[in-house]
C-alpha cells in the first residue's frame, strides 16, 4: 500500500511542476513521468493490459510533444496570470472537489475490487462465465471484443473520424488551389 | 528533419524488427496474454515513428506511402465491420461470435472465435492511424517553420 503513496505523490509533484513551469520542455518531460507514474499504479494494481497501453501511448505522446516543442522558437511561457481566470477556475475546482467527497464515500477502499461491495455486479458473471462462454483466456479481451464490443465498434468509429479531420486539416498541399476555387455567390 | 548520425540510423534498423515483431506478438495472442489490438497496433505505429526521428521523413515516405497507410486504416476498419455483419449473417446477432463452435477450443492459439480476428483488425487500424497523425503533425511543423523563414 506504501508503493501508491510514493508514486501519487510522485504524480502530483510532477503535474504539479508541469503546470507551473515556464519551460515548455520541462513541462512536457514532466508530463511524461506522470504517465510512467500512472502506468506503474496500473501495474501494482494487476491490471497489466491498462498498463501495457498507458506506458505506449505515452512514449508516443511524449514524442509528438517533445518534437513539436523543439521546432518551435518559443520554448518559454512568459506573462501574469489573469486574476479574473485564476479564482473562477479554483471557485470551479472547489465545487468539483466537494461534490466528489460524495461520490469517494461511496467507493470501495482503493485497490479493492468493486465487486466485495456490490456481489451481483456484471463483472462477477463475466469472470465466471468469460472462459466458457468466448473461449478468451484474457478476460479484458473477452469484454472488450465480446461482450462490449460496441463500445469498441464506437471507439473505432471515433478514432477513425479524428484521423480524417487531423489528415485533411494538417496536408499541407490542398487538391484546389485558391485560384481554381469558385466564388460561392456564382453558383 | 534530416535524420540523425550513422550510429543512431543502424541501431534503430535493427531494432526496428524487434518492435515490429513484438507488436505482431501482443496482437496475435491479445486474446491468451496481455495486450490486444489498441496497445499492439500503437505498437507497430512506433516502430515506424523510430524510423522516421533516425531517418527523417522523406526515408519513410519512400518506405511506406501514405496512400498506402490510408488504405491501411480504411481496410482494419472495414474489416472489423465485415466481422460484425458476418456475425449478423451467421449468428443472428451483430457482432456473434459465429467462430466459436468451429474454433472454441479455450487456451490456444486459433481460440474465441472472431476475437482473434478483430484484434488484428482494430491492430491494423489503430496502427496506421496513429502513425498517419504523427506523420502529419510532423509535416505541420517542418511547414510553419518553412513559413516563418
Amino acid at each position: 500500500m506504501t508503493i501508491f503513496y510514493i508514486l501519487m505523490i510522485f504524480i502530483v509533484i510532477a503535474s504539479l511542476i508541469a503546470v507551473e513551469t515556464t519551460d515548455l520542455l520541462s513541462a512536457v518531460i514532466c508530463i511524461g513521468a506522470m504517465g510512467f507514474g500512472v502506468s506503474l499504479i496500473f501495474l501494482f494494481l494487476r491490471a497489466p493490459d491498462i498498463a501495457i497501453t498507458q506506458i505506449v501511448v505515452e512514449v508516443l505522446g511524449l514524442i509528438i510533444l517533445i518534437r513539436a516543442t523543439i521546432s518551435r522558437d518559443l520554448t518559454f511561457i512568459s506573462g501574469d496570470k489573469e486574476f479574473f481566470g485564476t479564482v473562477v477556475s479554483v471557485a470551479i475546482i472547489f465545487v468539483i472537489f466537494l461534490a466528489g467527497l460524495r461520490v469517494f464515500e461511496t467507493l470501495p477502499e482503493f485497490g479493492t475490487a468493486i465487486f466485495t461491495e456490490a456481489p451481483n455486479a456484471a463483472s462477477q458473471t463475466y469472470i465466471s462465465q468469460g472462459l466458457d462462454k468466448t473461449g478468451a483466456a484474457n478476460l479484458v479481451t473477452s469484454v472488450i471484443l465480446d461482450y462490449r464490443a460496441y463500445d469498441t465498434l464506437g471507439e473505432a468509429t471515433v478514432l477513425f473520424t479524428s484521423i480524417i479531420g487531423a489528415t485533411v486539416l494538417l496536408r499541407r498541399k490542398t487538391k484546389n488551389t485558391p485560384e481554381t476555387l469558385q466564388p460561392v455567390s456564382e453558383s | 528533419m534530416k535524420g540523425m548520425t550513422i550510429i543512431v540510423k543502424t541501431i534503430s534498423s535493427w531494432v526496428k524488427m524487434l518492435i515490429v515483431l513484438f507488436g505482431i506478438y501482443i496482437i496475435l495472442f491479445g486474446h491468451l496474454t496481455p495486450g490486444g489490438g489498441f496497445a499492439g497496433g500503437v505498437i507497430l505505429a512506433s516502430s515506424y515513428v523510430l524510423l522516421m526521428l533516425a531517418f527523417g521523413g522523406e526515408f519513410v515516405k519512400k518506405d511506406l506511402p501514405l496512400p498506402l497507410v490510408s488504405k491501411l486504416d480504411c481496410l482494419g476498419a472495414f474489416a472489423f465491420i465485415l466481422i460484425a455483419i458476418l456475425g449478423l449473417v451467421f449468428g443472428g446477432v451483430f457482432f456473434a461470435n459465429f467462430l466459436f463452435e468451429k474454433y472454441g477450443q479455450p487456451l490456444n492459439l486459433l481460440s474465441a472465435g472472431t476475437i482473434p480476428l478483430s484484434n488484428i483488425a482494430i491492430g491494423l487500424k489503430v496502427g496506421a492511424s496513429l502513425f498517419l497523425v504523427i506523420f502529419s503533425l510532423s509535416i505541420c511543423c517542418k511547414g510553419s517553420q518553412l513559413d516563418r523563414k
